[in-house]
């Protein structure tokens, strides 16, 4: 027999706000945290603009010896499993004595890798790096820490999928749990912003370069959008069986109904239209759910003009016009290996709250994004069931489908 | 460099850095207890000797130390050597 599988904790790191309070203010109010970074303009950055998060100070929390391993994905990562534990209510001795996994989505440490060549240039001599710079460099840098910090038991992989990463990290979870495989999983996704990480992205010439007004900068749908802008933090989703969830009386945001993933076996970089489509049916198959009963569509749309476009055709094929969509990135730019994890949390606080958050900056719609239903503005909405999508280089897709928990 | 100025300088690098109280380092205790080491703690304790006291010490050199004292009477005999 399949388990059901809940959500029973999400936590949050992210330039629109440090906790889910803090975040759901934010979503409500249409605040962006995209800000204009001088020091990248003087690194040789074409667009300095980033969603912006500071380094958090993790020594109210951690010892010395936790802390040594972490640069700014873990480090973020341990605020956001901070939250969603707490609001979980599980804590080390729990974790310690019931098995539970940690899938966490990230795909780059360039920020620690290259402060670590540096020591070694500087010094000639690999003995003066010191202890801790290998647990910072290992892409699995955020499970390694986090599972060592919280005694976790279970299912131990870091997942690297571009920006799907932490999207596919829940699905994957999911399909432990639905399995009977694991209990509980720690998903979610992290995101580095430090300068050496979105170089020769920037380099691409895919970042948007109105400067002059970095909250008006992402514009996902909008017809005069000119590209994505760069961000990053944290987003932590804790799943679980129903059955373990009841039996110790968890809080529940949500169910996970239908998992949907495709390659595009196509370009490196340019979307596909057949894949994300494949994608989305996939997700609606499994969850066994029509489009029609989809209340609300957390778009993947970055603000570049060629992605938006494909997955406005995509939205406009398989769900009509009616159903409406945003793209939180709007707002807090794009989250890249966290933005699949970052907005699951986003729309279950939407859907638990009753509204959808704003595509901000949607004034003037293109010839694709006319035929869907984009939301510009804060809006009133009670949501049972919502779908969300991430998209990465390398052509991978993921999508999410998410109901509100009916026992 | 005196044995005052080693000492010094070391229960300062020392206290901060592995986040023990500056009064605990005292010469006639166990450094390897006191400031709570493991293997990877040593890793860090020889980049901090380079940065702080100008040499590099070899895993041979720990075999010797158990107490402060012990610790500064090998920073004195290799700054001596320097």
């Amino acid at each position: 027999m399949e388990n059901r599988v809940v959500i029973t904790g999400i936590g949050i790191y992210s330039c629109i706000g440090e906790n889910l309070t803090e975040v759901l203010d934010s979503l409500k109010n249409g605040k962006c945290g995209i800000i204009y970074d001088a020091i990248r303009n003087d690194f040789g950055y074409r667009s300095s603009l980033t969603g912006f998060v500071k380094d958090p100070d993790l020594k109210p929390f951690l010892s010395r010896r936790e802390r040594m391993g972490m640069h700014q994905p873990a480090m973020f990562a341990y605020m956001s499993t901070k939250e969603a534990l707490e609001n979980s209510n599980l804590d080390i001795d729990f974790l310690d004595k019931n098995e539970t996994g940690i899938i966490f989505g990230n795909d780059s440490t360039a920020g620690a890798v290259i402060e670590t060549i540096d020591k070694v240039r500087e010094k000639k001599d690999t003995t003066l790096i010191g202890s801790g710079d290998i647990f910072q460099n290992m892409n699995c840098t955020v499970n390694m820490n986090l599972s060592t910090i919280y005694k976790l038991k279970g299912i131990n992989i870091t997942l690297s999928a571009a920006c799907a990463s932490g999207s596919h990290s829940i699905g994957m979870g999911y399909l432990l749990i639905k399995q009977g495989l694991q209990e509980r999983v720690i998903c979610g996704g992290a995101q580095e912003i430090n300068i050496f990480a979105m170089g020769s992205f920037d380099g691409l010439g895919a970042f948007s370069i109105k400067q002059d007004k970095p909250h008006n900068a992402s514009r996902p749908f909008d017809r005069d959008r000119d590209g994505l802008v760069p961000s990053g933090g944290a987003a932590t989703v804790i799943i679980e069986s129903l059955e373990s969830a009841l039996k110790r009386n968890a809080p529940i945001y949500g169910e996970i109904v239908g998992y949907g993933f495709s390659s595009n076996g196509d370009h490196i970089s340019n979307p596909n239209f057949d894949g994300q489509y494949r994608s989305l049916n996939m997700s609606l198959k499994h969850a066994g759910v029509s489009p029609s009963e989809i209340d609300y569509i957390n778009a993947h749309a970055t603000s570049t003009i060629v992605g938006d476009k494909t997955e406005a055709q995509v939205i406009a094929e398989v769900f009509g016009s009616k159903i409406p969509v945003s793209s939180t990135k709007s707002m807090t730019g794009h989250e890249c290996w966290m933005a699949g994890a970052s907005e699951i949390v986003y729309s279950l606080l939407m859907m638990n709250n009753d509204f959808i958050a704003p595509n901000i900056n949607f004034e003037n719609p293109d010839e694709d994004s006319q035929k869907i239903n984009v939301v510009p503005e804060y809006r009133e909405k009670k949501i049972d069931c919502f779908l969300s999508n991430s998209f990465g280089f390398g052509g991978t897709n993921s999508s999410l489908i998410i109901k509100k928990y009916n026992p | 460099m005196d044995r005052l100025e080693i000492i010094t300088i070391t229960k300062k690098f020392l206290s901060e850095e592995f986040e023990v109280d500056i009064n605990s380092i005292m010469d006639h205790e166990n450094l390897r207890e006191t400031l709570d080491l493991d293997s990877l703690d040593y890793v860090d304790l020889v980049v901090l000797i380079e940065e702080n006291l100008g040499f590099k010490p070899t895993a041979d050199d720990f075999k010797t130390v158990e107490t402060f004292d012990d610790f500064y009477n090998l920073v004195e005999q290799k700054l001596m050597n320097v």
